[in-house]
């Protein structure tokens, strides 16, 4: 009896300290969470999730004061991807801070209304707004996010948000039926 | 025109499932002959009364799960569980036994995990394990084969054991402990094995009547591996850890320890290697795996036999090696193309 | 004589071969519109040269890109540009593309060439010359030929091998090409040994055709190229995978995340050999190329050389329209890994090397069940690049893109034998593009956010700074005003400026006044 409880003590204690000695030797040198999960958000920066650009809600999410589904951009990928990263559970997509759309927005400005006010400029979280005071403005496509922010501001109404273009080479192959997920259906 | 995307290749496929389960199917024939020839009509029930259990379970399953019958049913592979399943069987089994067997293998065996394909475990031995801690004195009562008993039961008698309200234990003289039974048994009280070797269910090799049955199934699996519906690896690989271990104890003591031949000619070990270790849903899939996988255990099949509370000990190393599996695949896996 | 290797895995296929060869090369006729997309090569977008109505001739430039990774498209005949729109062309999607579409005017005339002679040329002037001829890889791939040669040719070159293998059943245009073209065929590999200076030349040819092997020694021995040897290689699909062949002439693998030419290693195909005597011999761009029509519903299969950008409809009608019924299924490329069209209009680019025209019954089609994995890993004995198909079909399957990457996805060359021999019949290549697919859009999206990120963090950062410099000069400012305020003691002090102004005004007003006295 007491020979098992000291074999068994010594193995305990061998066990811990190798593992403590992995822990030391093989840590995880990570970059600090908030960037990990900021990696992870779409970066259009719109502000659906209620917060003012995608790294103060990556902040938000770190310190436990908003829950990973507030996303509409990223939808229901980000917050798979969110809840693997931080070991969670896989939320439903928030509807309250909007819908995920399969297809990116694109804006574009009709160049014919547009009075050069400057004030989309000014919204645009990525600068993707070329113009002058009184001159045309116009979106440079690439760097547009879709983000929308730049809607209210102009007086004129003069902005749309289109469906960005896409070509051929953004065709993707489907999976043939999924029998697993047929599976669960059933 | 084209309106669905089919993806290329745009071949009929050569093989089918239903093709590589009929080779096993015609690969069993001759071990089931020489079994039935040497054991009676009651092994032929056996299996028929299991396949028709299983084909009733397997739909029945299948409904349950909201899944295509018909194609499923129409692949064999309950067929060939069962079939398998049924072997291991002592002859004369009542009908509940195989139903019970059979129940355990389909449900158990294959659909909990979700069917054909997910299974870890091969569906044919967890039926049979069941069966063999839950009805061990039924399960372990064989009869002797017709060339030692002189007797031949026919087919009425073999249906009324199955069917009739029979105490097994009424035929005890016809009811017999397997050769490698007897061995475990003798060794156990010290007798020598040349001793026990005089008894009548010992024949030149291995036990009476089995040497035939290995025969049959080594037959049955030359043919599986010309029709390349299994490759040689675990086969050989099982085979060559019976007989290594078997031949390194005879060397050190054949007093004690059979030899390499009885344990390789009496009992599952030619079954499993060809018919039961190669199921491939429950096997290794790399090839080095594969090695590992059938060497792993014919090891194991010796050590349960020689020490282990069973006489005999494949169903219980397949299973012990399945759960192996993952760890086998994942330290095996082969070099791909271009890498270092 | 070479010692030749194996590949790992590979299928002995049902060839199919003679059914296209028995009517030797035709020319095929001028259709009535030509259809040339922008991009017929892997890379980046032409732009067009042309309007329409322009009138363009034979050889003309219609489109083109100052990218290097690019290769021109001429008009194939001479004709009027009608329109510059969105057609249907030969891509598994089944989409549209941009296409310059030619009304044939049937006169076939051709742009003035001035034919050099190419033994005067240097190595950069023949790639030059090769480039503006709009080549690419002829045996599929399509990639732009003058790149790689610049590539190849700063690397260094140890082994030129040129590809006749041909592995794929049907497809016969690589090996009636040789039949019919050797001599350019060989002319053509000198021309690249002189840009390359490999120490030798391999030319691999199936030993399935031993005609093409025939021809080719004929053409060798009249006109010897130095340390060339033509090597007859056993059929065994996908021999012709620029990967496979390698290994086989050399024994050598290509390195993971490496090309052919990191290794000293040059693979080009025989039709690209003959692209290029036409090019640097007779200043001819790429506008034709050999075409196989074969499968089990056309009239009379066979080969022909045909004009780019003739619609398919046309080539059917010229071999003997539908053998069955009309329509049945269309696939360009081989039975192993070509696509299916989804549409007859589709026109012959520069990547096409063969038409099937197959009965839908004859076609497997996209099943609506299959049964599961057995694990049986027939896929991994038959898989020349050596992957766990299995596996990776049970990743990509549930999603899991990392881990099908670490299985090595973007190894495998879909080359579709797992698919071919799995007892399951589970369309295990499409699994593969679906999720290669789904990760390249994920990798492009990443692409993009990132990039969006850092736009975010420059925007923030620059507000910041201007924030903090409006901070700055306003108490600037402050500090001078409170200064001045602070020390009164310093001369007059200043007049008061509203005092000041209301004077000046009176001062002009009475100047006004006085003026108008
Ligand atoms: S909703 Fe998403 S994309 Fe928009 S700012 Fe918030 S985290 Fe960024
Ligand atoms: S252009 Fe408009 S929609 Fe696009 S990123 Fe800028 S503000 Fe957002
Ligand atoms: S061939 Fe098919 S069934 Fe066999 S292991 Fe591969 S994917 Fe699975
Ligand atoms: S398609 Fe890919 S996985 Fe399948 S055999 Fe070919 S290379 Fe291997």
């Amino acid at each position: 009896m007491i020979l098992a409880i000291i074999t068994i003590s010594a193995m305990a204690g061998l066990f811990g300290l190798v593992l403590g000695y992995a822990a030391v030797r093989f840590k995880v040198e990570g970059n600090p969470v908030v960037d990990q999960i900021d990696a992870l958000l779409p970066q259009t920066q719109c502000g659906q999730c209620t917060y003012p650009g995608c790294r103060p809600y990556a902040e938000a999410i770190a310190s436990g004061e908003a829950p990973i589904n507030q996303c509409p951009p990223g939808g229901q990928a980000t917050i798979a991807a969110l809840a693997s990263l931080l070991d969670t559970e896989v939320l439903e997509l928030n509807a309250e801070h909007g819908e995920h759309l399969d297809v990116p927005l694109v804006a574009v400005i009709d160049e014919q209304t547009c009075i050069g006010c400057t004030l989309c400029i000014q919204a645009c979280p990525v600068d993707a707004i070329l113009g002058a005071s009184k001159h045309m403005h116009t979106v440079i496509a690439e760097e547009c996010t879709g983000c929308k922010l730049c809607l209210p501001p102009c007086p004129v109404d003069c902005i749309d948000m289109i469906p960005s273009q896409q070509t051929i080479d953004d065709w993707k192959w489907s999976a043939p039926p999924d029998l697993l997920q047929e599976m669960q259906d059933a | 025109m084209t309106s669905v995307i089919v993806s290329s290749p745009f071949v009929a496929p050569g093989n089918k499932l239903r093709r590589l389960m009929l080779q096993v199917i015609i690969a069993l024939l001759p071990g089931t002959l020489a079994y039935a020839w040497h054991f009676g009509p009651g092994v032929i029930i056996n299996i028929v009364l299991a396949v028709l259990f299983a084909l009733v379970f397997e739909a029945g399953i299948l409904k349950l799960r909201a899944k295509p019958v018909m194609p499923h049913l129409a692949d064999y592979s309950a067929v060939v569980a069962a079939w398998l399943f049924a072997l291991c069987l002592p002859m004369h089994s009542p009908w509940w036994l195989v139903l019970i067997g059979v129940g355990f293998t389909m449900i158990a065996g294959k659909h909990l995990y979700g069917g054909l394909g997910f299974n870890p475990f091969n569906p044919a031995m967890v039926g049979y394990v069941v069966l063999l801690i839950s009805f061990p004195r039924e399960m372990t009562t064989w009869y002797l084969p017709a060339s030692v008993s002189g007797e031949t039961l026919s087919l009425t008698d073999a249906l009324r054991y199955s069917f009739g309200n029979v105490d097994i234990g009424q035929w005890d003289a016809l009811s017999s402990a397997t050769p490698l039974d007897q061995v475990k048994t003798a060794v156990g009280q010290s007798i020598s094995i040349s001793e026990i070797r005089t008894s009548p269910v010992f024949g030149e090799f291995g036990g009476k009547g089995w040497e035939w049955i290995a025969l049959g199934w080594f037959i049955g699996g030359l043919w599986l591996l010309l029709t390349r519906t299994i490759r040689w690896h675990i086969p050989a690989a099982l085979l060559g850890g019976v007989l290594g271990m078997a031949t390194l104890f005879y060397l050190v003591d054949p007093e004690i320890y059979a030899s390499p031949l009885f344990h390789l000619l009496s009992g599952a070990v030619v079954i499993g290697a060809f018919f039961i270790a190669t199921d491939p849903v429950t096997a290794a899939t790399t090839d080095m795996g594969r090695v590992v996988y059938g060497f792993l255990i014919g090891v194991l099949i010796y050590i349960i036999r020689v020490w282990g509370g069973y006489p005999d000990g494949v169903a219980f190393a397949v299973l012990l090696a399945n759960m192996c599996v993952p760890l086998i695949d994942y330290y095996t896996q082969p070099r791909t193309y271009g890498e270092k | 004589m070479l010692k030749l290797h194996h590949f790992h895995g590979g299928l002995h296929l049902d060839g199919h071969k003679t059914e296209s060869l028995g009517r030797g090369l035709q020319q095929a006729t001028l259709p009535e519109r030509l259809f040339l997309p922008l991009r017929q090569h892997i890379g980046e977008y032409n732009k067009p040269l042309v309007k329409p109505g322009e009138r363009v001739l034979k050889g003309q430039v219609i489109a083109a890109n100052p990218s290097l990774i690019c290769a021109a498209v001429h008009a194939s005949t001479s004709g009027v540009v009608s329109a510059i729109g969105d057609y249907q062309v030969a891509h598994p999607s089944g989409q549209s593309d941009t296409c310059i579409v030619i009304d044939v005017d049937g006169k076939d005339e051709a742009v003035e060439s001035t034919p050099p002679d190419p033994g005067e040329l240097t190595s950069s002037e023949m790639i030059e010359r090769i480039c503006r001829a709009g080549i690419v890889g002829l045996g599929g791939a399509a990639f732009p030929t003058s790149p790689k040669l610049s590539r190849g040719k700063a690397n260094g070159i140890d082994t030129l091998i040129i590809n006749g293998v041909e592995c794929e059943p049907y497809i016969t245009c690589d090996d009636i090409l040789m039949r019919h073209y050797a001599a350019e065929v060989l002319r053509g590999t000198g021309y690249l040994r002189q840009i390359l200076q490999p120490s030798r030349t391999l030319i691999g040819i199936e030993d399935n055709k031993p005609e093409a092997i025939a021809e080719i020694s004929r053409a060798l021995a009249q006109n010897p190229l130095a340390n060339t040897e033509i090597i007859p290689i056993p059929t065994i699909y996908p021999s012709g995978g620029e990967k496979q062949l390698i290994q086989i002439l050399t024994g050598k693998e290509v390195p993971h995340g490496q090309l052919a030419f990191d290794i000293g290693l040059f693979c080009q195909n025989v039709g690209t050999c003959v692209a290029i005597t036409r090019a640097l011999e007779k200043d001819e761009p790429l506008i034709s190329r050999v075409v196989t029509i074969t499968g089990d519903n056309i009239g009379e299969p066979g080969n022909w050389e045909v004009r780019l950008g003739t619609p398919i409809s046309h080539l059917i009608e010229l071999a003997g329209g539908y053998g069955h019924a009309a329509g049945g299924h269309l696939v360009m490329g081989g039975p192993m890994m070509g696509f299916s069209l989804s549409s007859h209009q589709v026109p012959i680019v520069k990547a096409s090397n063969c038409i099937m025209v197959m009965r839908e019954e004859t076609i497997p089609h996209a099943p609506g069940y299959h049964d599961e994995c057995i694990r049986c890993s027939k896929c991994t004995e038959v898989c020349p690049a050596q992957l766990l198909p299995q596996q990776l079909y049970w990743h990509a399957r549930a999603q899991a893109w990392e881990r099908t990457q670490e299985f090595h996805l973007f190894d495998c060359i879909e080359c579709g034998c797992c698919s071919a021999v799995c007892p399951s019949q589970i369309p295990l290549v499409q699994y593969y593009r679906a999720a290669k697919s789904e990760i390249r859009a994920a990798q492009k999206a990443q692409f993009k956010s990132d990039r969006a990120r850092v736009r975010f963090e420059f925007r923030e950062k620059r507000l910041l700074l201007k924030q903090q410099k409006d901070e700055e000069r306003r108490r600037l400012k402050r500090e001078a005003l409170q200064k001045k305020r602070a020390s009164p003691g310093t001369g007059e002090p200043a007049p008061d400026p509203v005092q000041a102004a209301l004077e000046r005004v009176k001062a002009r007003k009475k100047s006004i006044q006085e003026e108008s006295q």
